[in-house]
């Protein structure tokens, strides 16, 4: 299953509508969207506007696949429940956030390899037919906490 | 110490809670967005305040004043936050009260520091960037929020 989640911020239609072309070319695997404040109603998946953090975890943890925005909390909830991930970062030029920073966050994290990143709609279909054609493998575990190194420095600073 | 622990609903929020082992030894009291929040800290004190962007200023000024009331009766030694807007307000508020004041930029920030983190810079009394070609003399890097 894949689940597909925008975030809970602003409508990311972009995503949803290719999503549901998408789901529609990938048989055998179902596609659940989140979808937030979209406006479009999706055909080929099952799309919930907002779900309550249990379901939303249920489908988290049931999918075999992530399909995001390059939003930090959905890349580190993947990273944590070793999901793999496919970021489409959101761009200004479309209203879809205030700037471009998520671009840069994808592009940081796919050369880190913890997500795999799609830039235009064309590479995200493609993407997606690579991934169900196999089993996604791992990307990257991160443990429940930060890095000791940053505990360490808030620690030393906060007695200091 | 006394540690008000604030950031905004989503990403801000998960980067705060994976700081938590940083502040366990002292009384950690948590603000955030969202008031179901609470279920996720159920065993500290949590406090839900208002949210606002720059873009809109009448609600900057509601947030602000429900920060600074939320600061001025928690007391806190020291105020930590991941952002955003409400994030640097409590900030902000705590530096005025006498709190020690930390601003961890979020990992989302690759290529610069957001808006509210080079705001913070100027008056915080310590800033973190998680991205290590973003450090500075007065931009501390050690490591991020993954591990």
């Amino acid at each position: 299953m894949i689940f597909v989640t925008t975030g809970t911020q602003e409508p990311f239609d972009r995503l949803i509508k290719a999503m549901d072309e998408i789901a529609c070319s990938l048989q055998e695997t179902e596609v659940v969207a989140q979808v937030a404040a979209s406006e479009f109603q999706p055909k080929n998946m099952a799309a919930h506007k907002f779900l309550p953090p249990k379901e939303f975890n249920e489908l988290f943890n049931k999918a075999d696949l992530i399909v995001s925005h390059a939003g930090m909390g959905t890349i580190i909830s993947a990273l944590v429940k070793q999901k793999p991930i496919v970021v489409l970062p959101r761009l200004a030029k479309f209203s879809e956030h205030r700037n471009d920073h998520q671009l840069a966050t994808a592009r940081a994290f796919e050369k880190l390899e913890y997500v795999h990143a799609a830039y235009s709609l064309e590479e995200l279909r493609v993407k997606l037919q690579q991934l169900t054609l196999k089993e996604p493998g791992e990307l990257h575990r991160i443990g429940q906490y930060a890095s000791k190194e940053l505990i360490n420095s808030l620690q030393n600073f906060i007695v200091s | 110490m006394k540690v008000l622990a604030i950031a905004s609903a989503g990403g801000h929020w998960i980067q705060l809670l994976r700081l938590m082992p940083a502040f366990e030894q002292h009384e950690i009291i948590f603000a955030s967005t969202r008031q179901s929040f609470s279920e996720t800290v159920s065993s500290y004190k949590f406090y839900a305040v208002p949210d606002a962007n720059r873009w809109n200023k009448f609600k900057l000024i509601y947030m602000g004043a429900a920060i600074s009331r939320l600061v001025l009766a928690v007391k806190p030694d020291i105020v930590v936050t991941t952002g955003a807007a409400p994030g640097l307000m409590g900030l902000l508020a705590g530096k005025l009260f006498g709190a020690k004041t930390i601003w961890v930029d979020s990992i989302a920030n690759v290529e610069k520091l957001s808006l509210s983190g080079r705001l913070a810079l100027l008056f915080a009394d310590r800033t973190y960037t998680q991205w290590e070609g973003l450090a500075t003399p007065k931009v501390h890097y050690h490591g991020n929020v993954l591990s």
